[in-house]
């Protein structure tokens, strides 16, 4: 796409001076990470979009730039960041593309997390270097196609033989799913009716009765590779199964890293949304003059800065309370809640004040709106993320 | 193997830079620091040669104040082993800063000196050639390519019209230019492990120097077009204008 309506260098979002909050080494790693995404992202990412296609040849890039499972410990081979150093990578990968973070975010907490914390030293050994150098891909299949946002319903069953496993069943939405060589895959080892007895299993992609198929015409997430897996009597051995895995809580703690990342990407979003509807409002002459001079603009961009400021404190208290190991889920739902609100609201005012050039791919806010959506229903729609938090005011669950 | 890459902080080239109250220096709030580009040509030449080597070290010198760390950790998680900082504020003369750093390389034992042809703040392609001549060294300035063979180099400097291929033995000092190569951005590894890397501080004083800066002024702003008219109609107009007023037929 061209690039005649955008700067070649991203400057970042930060009136209220939060860089002095941050580290030298945050700092460092953020600005490192915005000029990858500067150099490699975005010269293809609207192309990318139109076309559906994840961009591919850049996952070796990313690899060796550290940004897969980055907040994971040295001796596996990933950077051992901290958590709001992890933010911000999602943070500048997501200024991209959510489709980009949607990526970095399942290889890193949803695959590379769950084998760190639920699988045996001989699992972690053996795949969590190779997800960290981009020579695995992998994906998280927990949704299935009639259980969403009550994943403890799932139907997918793991039964145990005598020389291992063997599963069934349909996971739905799942990123990263066709490309996938690897798969997390949770399943009931028991009851039907029995949640307890989800457990998490490693299923290489090629094993014999796994297929997965893209899911054609998405509207958003364009650029991400998102498909439908299918496990017909799929045969595993005895050690896939993650050992410290039981019940919901283990696929959900994933979730809350991936949630996290998620309150951070989406500030990303809304970071090259607003900048681009300043620059757009300062260029653009309509009546005479540019229409950054206008009132009902310069509410739009008010509330915008004010809406990604407001988001920064949250998502930065919020990191550093991970760092101190005081975060709750709830804590995150509201970060996640508020945040992603708030970037789609961005994407869509500085849309909307770009006018009849904002839909075009060659501007980048109506592709941030667009995949936003999805950003908005996945890991915990807008909603269920509400009842989280009236269930943790009110001590009632409402779901 | 060793080398020597010297590293200035220059603001961001993107920046928007404002001239201080004192109408000779530049207001420094706001504004973001970065490694001279043509000095990170040179930090990726000396940390390529070393891994091509599998052995030596590379050490990255700077002048400046303290905030000056900073920057060098760039150039420590882009793979340089250690820095060492002059501690000072500065000079607006090449000279002084040459001297400076020419006194610390001196007994380096350094095989290669390396830096940016010119910094892009103050434009003067001074310091390296300066630290060459004092150190008694030869020097290849603007170099475009670099291979190092045995205990020679050869270098290709872009000049009018062409390529000239130049060689000299080591130890030599050599300033680069864009084209030799493309600098890596720092792995999120390498920014961690820059923490742990030896950064010395040494204070120095430079001398007054000759050259004194009594002026600083942004360029003019740019005036807006005119519109002389549509179509062959305004084409008298315009050229009337393109002779008499811009100057330029």
């Amino acid at each position: 796409m061209g690039s005649g309506s955008v700067p070649s260098r991203f400057a970042g979002v930060d009136f209220y001076h939060i860089d002095s909050l941050l580290t030298e080494e945050e700092r460092a790693i953020r600005d490192t990470v915005r000029s990858w995404v500067d150099d490699n992202l975005m010269p293809v990412i609207g192309q990318c979009y139109v076309d559906g296609k994840f961009p591919k040849q850049l996952i070796p890039g990313m690899a060796e730039l550290g940004v897969l499972g980055a907040n994971l410990p040295e001796e596996y081979g990933c950077a051992g960041l901290g958590n709001v150093a992890y933010g911000l990578i999602m943070q500048e990968l997501e200024r991209g593309d959510s489709g980009i973070r949607s990526f970095a975010s399942v290889q890193g907490a949803l695959v590379m997390y769950p084998i760190y914390a639920f699988g045996s030293e001989e699992q972690k050994k053996k795949w969590l270097p190779r997800l960290a150098r981009g020579e695995d891909i992998g994906c998280f299949g927990l949704t299935e196609p009639d259980f969403g946002s009550n994943p403890s319903g799932m139907i997918t069953t793991a039964r145990e033989t005598s020389d291992g496993w063997v599963l069934n069943g349909t996971k739905m939405w799942i990123t990263n799913g066709s490309q996938a060589t690897v798969a997390v895959v949770w399943a009931k080892t028991g009851d039907i009716n029995d949640a307890k007895s989800i457990r998490g299993f490693v299923v290489p992609t090629d094993t014999k009765g796994f297929t997965g198929k893209d899911q054609k015409g998405k509207l958003s997430l364009r650029a991400s590779d998102t498909a439908e897996l299918h496990l017909e009597d799929v045969h595993l051995p005895k050690d896939a199964i993650l050992p410290k895995s039981g019940g919901i809580k283990s696929p959900l703690s994933c979730l809350t890293q991936a949630r996290y990342g998620i309150s951070w990407g989406v500030i990303g979003a809304a970071m090259a949304c607003y900048d681009e509807a300043v620059r757009y409002s300062k260029n653009r002459v309509m009546f005479g003059k540019a229409i950054g001079g206008t009132q009902i603009q310069q509410v739009r961009l008010a509330d915008m800065l004010t809406e990604i400021t407001k988001a920064q404190l949250l998502s930065l208290q919020l990191g550093r309370m991970k760092e101190a190991g005081t975060m709750t889920p709830q804590h995150v739902s509201m970060a996640k809640r508020n945040n992603v609100n708030m970037a789609c609201e961005c994407a869509r005012e500085a849309r909307r004040l770009l006018g009849a050039n904002g839909i075009l791919a060659e501007y980048h806010s109506m592709r941030h709106m667009a995949n936003l959506e999805s950003v908005y229903t996945y890991e915990g729609t807008h909603d269920m993320h509400s009842l989280i938090l009236g269930q943790e005011i009110t001590g009632l669950a409402a779901y | 193997m060793k080398i020597a890459v010297c590293l200035k902080r220059v603001p961001d080239t993107t920046t928007k830079i404002v001239v201080a109250g004192d109408g000779k220096s530049i207001d420094e709030a706001g504004v973001k620091f970065v490694p001279n580009p043509y000095d990170e040509y040179a930090l990726e030449a000396a940390i390529a040669f070393k891994e091509k080597a599998g052995a030596g070290e590379t050490v990255v010198y700077a002048l400046g104040a303290d905030v000056t760390q900073e920057t060098m950790r760039t150039a420590l998680a882009m793979g340089i082993d250690r820095g060492v900082l002059l501690q000072s504020p500065g000079s607006p003369d090449g000279f002084e800063v040459a001297k400076a750093l020419a006194a610390e390389i001196r007994t380096g034992g350094f095989d290669l000196v390396l830096f940016g042809k010119m910094a892009v703040d103050d434009y003067n392609h001074q310091v390296g050639i300066m630290v060459a001549e004092l150190l008694e060294l030869p020097c290849i300035s603007a170099v475009s390519a670099l291979a190092i063979d045995g205990g020679a180099v050869t270098a290709e400097r872009e000049v009018e019209g062409g390529v000239e291929v130049v060689t000299c033995q080591l130890p030599a000092v050599i300033t680069a230019d864009k084209g030799i190569n493309t600098p890596r951005l720092p792995s999120l590894k390498g920014i961690m492990a820059a923490k742990k890397k030896p950064l010395e501080l040494k204070p120095v004083t430079l001398g007054a120097g000759g050259v004194t800066v009594t002026a600083l002024a942004l360029p003019p702003e740019r005036q807006a077009g005119k519109i002389v008219g549509e179509g062959p109609d305004a084409v008298p107009a315009l050229v009337q204008l393109l002779r008499n007023e811009a100057k330029v037929i």
